[in-house]
């Protein structure tokens, strides 16, 4: 791997709701103990289901979250030990891009007040035709300039997202379900979109999609979450998954091609309650696989070499 | 910014029907108490009992009261007096309403809970008791009705205020700020004071039509400006012992107090369409 | 035929936003409706179950034929039995379809009591067997359930389930899985699948996403901007697309050992309904557009292709 520009060790994120009248409060664990270095000009891909904290994780990295526990060190710096001001500074050198490219606009302002935040948000003058050179680079026309955001199209929002996020020239972006809510067709176009911006930019990303069909086309390593806790990582977008839910992703995802039909049985009971985990392995109640251990005791993220995975009873190696 | 955002929709507003009728009756009023001195030939406080309970005629539009003054004047000086304290201590209110709204609904904890708890306390009584309250307190006259006015209406515009701030603090837009290194001032100034502002001035908009009719009871009472001043309140106190002699005395307050509140609403009513255009055609 | 969809068109106010569309299913078959947001596949789910009125459009030409009768030409009263009762309708987003207020099972029991005529019994025992078709654990326990204690692919089955209650001929569910997990996508879909070749109904699957169309779908009717692009057999379709739309949308679905910078996407958007293109509709985002294509609309050819300039058919 190259060089390591954020090494994450240890991330948990604990939420508590506050007890009310007759309720007790309760605590969840969000994300329980994440792991993972991301190498320079690499692509990560989390994947996992809604709840599997991979929003979180991604908040985590900001800091736009404070972890509960766990260190995160960014090119040699430790973040967790910034202060709220420095923290503010290093956002120049990381930035985010969300999902929903409808709130994420502010209605109020048009798309060229929108690329000028970054720079007063930061205390900075804006650039003489910085805002031209966002526009270009993401390939929204100049005309655009003085449009409100309700006059673009989600793909168009979505581009604007991601200028604003490429405005301070940053070296990191965390990329959160960024084609989730667009069409297919849009969704293509700003996969593209990001595949040139990484290339032509030396961009590192760490890339969070529930769907694995787009995770093993566009990142280099895939991380599989579920309920929190890293249950297997992928080296190569091609490896063959070993651990039973990722094995029930990768056979979730529709293939495009009527010749090669799969039997789609997605998986059978329900995530259970991150309130009351169960004893064992979270996802035991679902698995295919499952033997008497994996309900007593949890099993831990292991490597063998580059892969590593969290399960009593993994397929077999291929 | 702010200011320009908020042109577009009251230029929409005149361009209903409704809204221009209530805009021209309400710029007419403004008018009418800004230039009373040159509008009218006589003052409002000089008496001439000789010439007192004549029915409208050429030299007085209106009639004259029971010391034998303008009515039309003093309906002038009313509007100044009945509108001025309206409409600063509304203004004042919805200022106060809206920093106290805004800090409790974005830093939220112990502060919201406090704020909360006191905003809904003054719910819990009429505004016109806390009005009379405040009144016994600072005494009668202008001040102590605008103070009266303001701490009645500013409940009401705190609770606004924090339920606006705190359904667009959930906006992605605003992690999306903190994400690029905004401070809580810059998003505070930059994002939900400017998505708040409409909606509590339109409200404050709406609450000085009620702070008239309650600028007006409190001068029915005597306690509100206190005479020579004319207020639309007083005017009516003062009409009511003459009711059945000179009708007019009462009727003409009580129209231009009736007339004007109907009117703010008309133009209330126009604006918050017009600004709801505008939000559905930003999600739609 | 079950469905026969014949040159609709929609009529909304002053714009028609669905221009000729034709096409037709079988029982026991799985029609596929796809194209992006805007392609009018939705308008073309609520012509087909008459809820255009609900949205203030109606059917300005063509016709809905289900077994052989118009819809167009029924009373309001004639419709409203035919639907719940012969046609299933499963709507986009299960969080939004139940009503909150009241237990699972009264909102499954009624449609079976309105269009069964079945005793308050008979439909809580049919509400029962027919949640356990649909796999529900616990089927007992979840009619006691109000809405927001279920999970969202639970909360989709119930709607399934509401739409089969009536005991249907034919479903039309409207991106049924779109708000779920991809492992409870596949096991929506997969349910839906089941029930069309075990019970040998007819379902009209609106969806965006080619995959879906490829994993379970016979038939595929393509819509672009109002208008059918293409409509085939589900094999055929994909193995040789001839209508360029169709081949660009398939090749927005990420595939196994593609190559880097191979998914592009379609350029441009969808136009509005207000700001049509002449010609073909397709023709601003088209990679094989010809000067024709600006000017003239391409009439339907075959029964199932609109387009000047088509891909090649394979040799042999």
């Amino acid at each position: 791997m190259a060089e390591p520009l954020l090494d994450i060790s240890g991330l948990s994120k604990r939420f508590e709701t506050p007890g009310g009248f007759g309720q007790k409060p309760r605590s969840m664990m969000a994300v329980r103990g994440v792991s993972l270095r991301i190498g320079k000009g690499e692509v990560v891909g989390v994947v996992g289901e809604s709840g599997c904290g991979k929003s979180t994780l991604a908040r985590l990295v900001l800091r736009l979250l404070e972890p509960t526990d766990g260190r995160l060190v960014f090119d040699g710096q430790d973040l967790t030990a910034l202060s709220a001001r420095e923290m503010r500074r290093m956002r120049r050198r990381m930035a985010m891009v969300f999902q929903d490219p409808y709130s994420s606009l502010d209605p109020r302002y048009t798309l060229e007040e929108v690329l000028g935040e970054p720079f007063r948000a930061q205390g900075l003058p804006v650039p003489e035709g910085r805002i031209a050179e966002l526009l270009a680079q993401v390939g929204l026309p100049e005309t655009m300039r003085g449009a409100y955001p309700h006059q673009l199209s989600g793909g168009q929002r979505q581009r604007a997202g991601i200028a604003r996020a490429l405005a301070l020239h940053p070296e990191f972006l965390v990329l959160d379900e960024p084609t989730a809510s667009l069409d297919v067709s849009i969704q293509a176009q700003i996969i593209a979109l990001l595949q040139d911006l990484r290339a032509r930019l030396g961009l590192t990303y760490l890339f969070i999609s529930h769907d694995l069909g787009l995770v093993r086309y566009f990142c280099d390593r895939i991380v599989v979450m579920y309920l929190g806790a890293v249950v297997e990582l992928l080296p190569a977008a091609a490896t063959p998954p070993r651990h039973p839910y990722s094995r029930a992703l990768m056979d979730s995802t529709f293939v495009p091609d009527p010749g090669q039909r799969r039997d789609l049985v997605g998986l059978t009971g329900e995530i259970p309650s991150p309130f009351n985990l169960p004893k064992g392995c979270a996802f035991a109640a679902r698995c295919p696989r499952v033997t008497a251990r994996c309900l007593a005791e949890v099993p831990l993220l292991e490597a063998s070499g580059p892969h590593a995975l969290a399960c009593f009873n993994p397929l077999p190696e291929l | 910014m702010s200011a320009a955002g908020f042109a577009t929709p009251v230029a929409a507003a005149l361009r209903s029907r409704k809204g221009a009728v209530a805009g021209l009756w309400l710029a007419a009023m403004v008018v009418a108490a800004v230039f009373a001195p040159l509008l009218t030939p006589y003052a409002y406080d000089v008496q001439d009992l000789p010439g007192a309970f004549q029915p409208p005629g050429a030299a007085h539009w209106l009639g004259t009261d029971e010391f034998g003054r303008d009515l039309l004047t003093r309906l002038f000086y009313g509007a100044r007096t009945s509108l001025s304290v309206s409409a600063i201590a509304i203004g004042i209110s919805v200022l106060a309403g809206m920093i106290l709204g805004a800090a409790a609904g974005y830093f939220g904890g112990r502060f919201d809970r406090m704020v909360t708890a006191l905003v809904d306390l003054s719910w819990s009584f009429p505004e016109i008791l806390v009005a009379l309250i405040l009144v016994a307190i600072i005494g009668p006259g202008v001040t102590g009705t605008m103070a009266a006015i303001g701490v009645a209406y500013l409940a009401q515009f705190t609770r606004l205020a924090r339920a606006q701030i705190m359904a667009i603090k959930s906006e992605t837009f605003i992690e999306a700020s903190r994400s690029l290194g905004a401070s809580d001032g810059f998003i505070l100034f930059r994002h939900l004071i400017p998505n708040t502002l409409a909606p509590v001035l339109v409200a404050g908009m709406l609450a000085t039509g009620d702070a008239i009719i309650l600028e007006a009871t409190l001068g029915f009472f005597g306690l509100g400006a206190q005479p020579p001043t004319p207020s639309w309140g007083a005017m009516m106190s003062s009409g009511s012992a003459q009711l059945f002699k000179a009708p007019g005395i009462i009727l003409f307050p009580g129209l231009a107090v009736a007339i004007t509140v109907i009117a703010i609403n008309l133009f209330g009513d126009a604006l918050v369409r017009a600004l709801d255009i505008r939000r559905r055609e930003r999600t739609g | 035929m079950l469905l026969e969809v014949e040159n609709l068109s929609v009529t909304i106010g002053r714009v028609t936003p669905l221009d000729g569309v034709s096409f037709g299913l079988d029982r026991g078959q799985i029609l596929g409706l796809v194209g992006e947001s805007g392609s009018g596949k939705s308008l073309t789910a609520l012509a087909v179950t008459g809820l255009l009125p609900l949205i203030g459009g109606r059917v300005s030409g063509g016709a809905v034929r289900f077994q052989g009768k118009d819809l167009a030409g029924m009373k309001p009263a004639a419709l409203r039995a035919l639907r719940g009762r012969r046609i299933g309708f499963v709507t986009q987003n299960p969080m939004t379809a139940l009503d909150p207020v009241q237990r699972i099972g009264a909102q499954v029991d009624v449609v079976s009591r309105l269009h069964l005529g079945l005793s308050a019994g008979a439909a809580r025992a049919r509400t029962l067997d027919l949640l356990t078709q649909l796999r529900i654990p616990e089927a007992a326990a979840v009619c006691e359930a109000y809405p927001h204690q279920l999970s969202g692919g639970m909360k989709q089955r119930i709607v399934i389930a509401m739409a089969l209650a009536g005991e249907p001929e034919l479903i039309v569910a409207d991106e049924p899985t779109t708000a779920l997990d991809v492992t409870v996508q596949a096991q929506i879909i997969h349910i839906l699948a089941t029930l069309v070749r075990e019970r040998g109904l007819g379902l009209v699957l609106i969806t965006h996403d080619m995959g879906v169309v490829a994993q379970v779908c016979d038939r595929v009717a393509v819509l672009y901007a109002g208008r059918l692009a293409e409509a085939r057999e589900v094999r055929g379709l994909f193995a040789a697309p001839r209508h360029p739309y169709t081949a660009a949308l398939i090749g927005c679905i990420p595939r196994e050992g593609m190559a880097p910078g191979a998914l592009t996407g379609i350029p441009g958007a969808v136009p509005s309904v207000t700001a049509y293109p002449p010609g073909c509709r397709f023709h601003p985002r088209c990679p094989r557009a010809l000067p024709a294509c600006a000017t003239e609309v391409p009439a339907l050819t075959g029964g199932a292709l609109a387009c000047l300039n088509p891909l090649e058919m394979p040799h042999g």
